[in-house]
């Protein structure tokens, strides 16, 4: 019997549910930390950008509309799904950042128990920012938080998963969609996140995952009039990105607060509006 | 180019005759028509020239409303937006014409006063064309004395189908002698005529009757324009301008809802008809949602940033 072929992964874009070449037809190598080749990933373009902008705004207000715990409870099945794959996310992680196989298994377990805790927050975050305010009258005053929309999140360069899991997740969380900014140069980890969020009962285009040049891509998506929220924790310069970002109103973190609950409790705030309810007391 | 006098355009003067001058046209070669559409749709327009192939989009924008629950307040804002399309913004041209339902002619012609806007209503039992003749004309008559510029007619496709050709042609040439000065589109439903030739056969039909523009869908049937039907349409209008020398419109309809949809369109006409037929006089989109996809995608060569959907009135 003949010695078998390799079965080599491209990976691919991940936009609006599909899994795509980029517009362009470009493609770029990743190589690991040691300098080998890893795999061939899609080069996404501007167009791409816009493609995915458009899924995430068509996917958001369904997810919105959904009930929190069902969105904790999708959620959830999203960590049961990456930890199904933990195994292939680990040997990644491991050949991506060049760490040994115990410390990459341990930071995606930590990114999967990161998940998990998210997913709790989901029936929880609205009671923790939202409330019921005194006013004088015989009304009830509540403030509620409400989704900004469309987030867009330049992952982190470091971490590939575990990073990658808060800036992901937190927005989710409260009724976000998100375009993702893979690392440019270990974008392997998010593109597998990404695949795993068809098997996890998340909406088709609520998660979009791009690998490509930062250069190119973070001014497109910053300056993009439908993005109403980004997470600048990966970008170079988060400043001018800021700026781009400016003219449309969008909410911006500028550089990811640390994997603690005090720093998930400050991602999930990043990005809802309050609004303020008014009902009659009633007889 | 030597114009030809009007004396070319063949007699039909029964049905026989108008059989013998359809059965003379050549087949269409399908596989070599959508290999053709799909070639020109790689052509890629840039900077200056997107640009400018976008406004001229927007000029040739029939904003369409066909729906039962249309109001008066909605032709209103409809209206609105094909005078100026982009309230932000008031180098946008304004669209070619309204297209409504007769009943709302009146409406429309009132909010359009002063403006270059035109008012085209759908008459004859649109969109099946299931009435009889006395009640077509009853209908185009009630559209023409409310205001309208242009008449949209649907053939009979049953009668088409089932080869009684004659009457489809009278009954064009019933429907533009009511039009009187108004133009006359005349709707041919490709997506139910089942093959190219008979997209050529009922394009050549609908001309030698009289018509001013042929279009191709109602937008209510599951297919409406496709690329090569265009392009057959296209050939037929050139056709029959290179052996007559008179210039029929064509109008594209249904299913056209994104910018980079329309400037295919454009480089078809462009590369099959000829420059010539660039204008709003003989070429024309029926479409809604296609003005908005217009719009951003002209708000974002002018700004360098994505559009916001919100940002353009939707209709």
């Amino acid at each position: 019997m003949s010695e078998r072929l390799n079965v080599r992964k491209t990976y691919k874009l991940v936009i609006g549910g599909a899994f795509v070449r980029s517009e362009s037809g470009r493609s770029y190598e990743v190589t690991g930390a040691d300098g080998a080749f890893l795999a061939n990933v899609a080069r996404a373009s501007r167009k791409d950008v816009r493609d995915a902008v458009r899924a995430a705004e068509g996917a958001q207000p369904r997810w919105a509309a959904q009930g929190a715990m069902l969105r904790g409870q999708v959620l959830y099945r999203f960590a049961e799904m990456a930890e199904a794959r933990a195994g292939e996310l680990a040997d990644q992680v491991s050949r991506a950042e060049g760490v040994d196989g115990a410390t990459a298994r341990a930071s995606v377990a930590g990114g999967i128990d990161r998940l998990v805790w998210y997913a709790g927050w989901a029936d929880k975050v609205g009671q923790v920012l939202g409330g019921a305010n005194d006013v004088a009258g015989p009304f009830f005053n509540f403030s509620v938080p409400v989704p900004v929309g469309v987030v867009g999140v330049v992952a982190p360069a470091d971490s590939s998963f575990a990073g990658l899991v808060d800036a992901l997740v937190a927005p989710l969380v409260t009724g976000n969609a998100v375009v993702v900014l893979a690392s440019e140069h270990r974008p392997v980890p998010a593109v597998l996140l990404g695949e795993m969020t068809a098997t996890s009962d998340l909406p088709a285009g609520l998660v979009n995952v791009l690998s490509g040049p930062l250069d190119e891509l973070g001014p497109v998506l910053a300056a993009h009039e439908a993005v109403d929220g980004l997470d600048l924790t990966g970008a170079r310069d988060p400043g001018a990105l800021a700026a781009l970002a400016a003219d449309s109103i969008t909410r911006v973190l500028h550089a990811g607060p640390p994997a603690t609950p005090e720093g998930g409790l400050q991602r999930l705030r990043a990005f809802v509006d309050t609004t303020t309810v008014w009902h009659t007391v009633g007889a | 180019m030597e114009i030809p006098s009007r004396s070319r355009v063949p007699q039909v003067g029964s049905e026989a005759q108008l059989r013998t001058v359809l059965a003379g046209l050549s087949g269409v070669d399908a596989v070599g028509v959508s290999a053709r559409a799909a070639k020109l749709a790689t052509r890629s327009l840039k900077r200056e020239t997107k640009r400018a192939a976008l406004d001229l989009a927007i000029s040739l924008v029939d904003l369409t409303t066909l729906e039962g629950a249309d109001t008066p307040g909605h032709v209103a804002a409809l209206c609105a937006k094909a005078r100026r399309p982009d309230a932000g913004d008031a180098t946008a041209p304004p669209v070619a014409a309204v297209c409504v339902y007769p009943d709302l002619v009146a409406t429309a012609r009132a909010h359009l006063v002063g403006s270059p806007v035109r008012v085209a209503a759908v008459a004859t039992a649109f969109p099946a064309g299931r009435a009889s003749l006395p009640v077509k004309l009853a209908d185009v008559a009630e559209a023409r004395a409310a205001g309208a510029d242009e008449i949209d007619m649907v053939i009979d496709r049953g009668a088409f189908l089932s080869g009684r050709l004659g009457q489809v042609f009278e009954e064009i040439v019933a429907v533009k002698e009511a039009c009187g000065p108004a133009h006359l589109k005349v709707i041919l439903e490709t997506g139910e005529l089942a093959t190219y030739d008979n997209v050529r056969r009922a394009s050549w039909l609908a001309m030698l009757a009289g018509a001013d523009f042929i279009k191709t869908s109602t937008g209510k049937v599951a297919v409406s324009a496709t690329p090569p039907v265009a392009l057959v349409m296209l050939e037929a209008v050139r056709d029959f301008a290179e052996s007559t020398g008179q210039v029929v419109g064509v109008k594209l309809a249904g299913g056209i809802r994104s910018a980079k949809e329309a400037l295919r369109y454009l480089v078809l006409a462009n590369e099959t008809a000829g420059s010539t037929w660039l204008e709003p006089r003989t070429f024309r989109f029926g479409a809604s949602s296609l003005l908005t996809d217009l719009l951003l995608q002209r708000r974002s060569q002018r700004t360098g940033a994505y559009a916001r959907r919100e940002h353009v009135s939707v209709e």
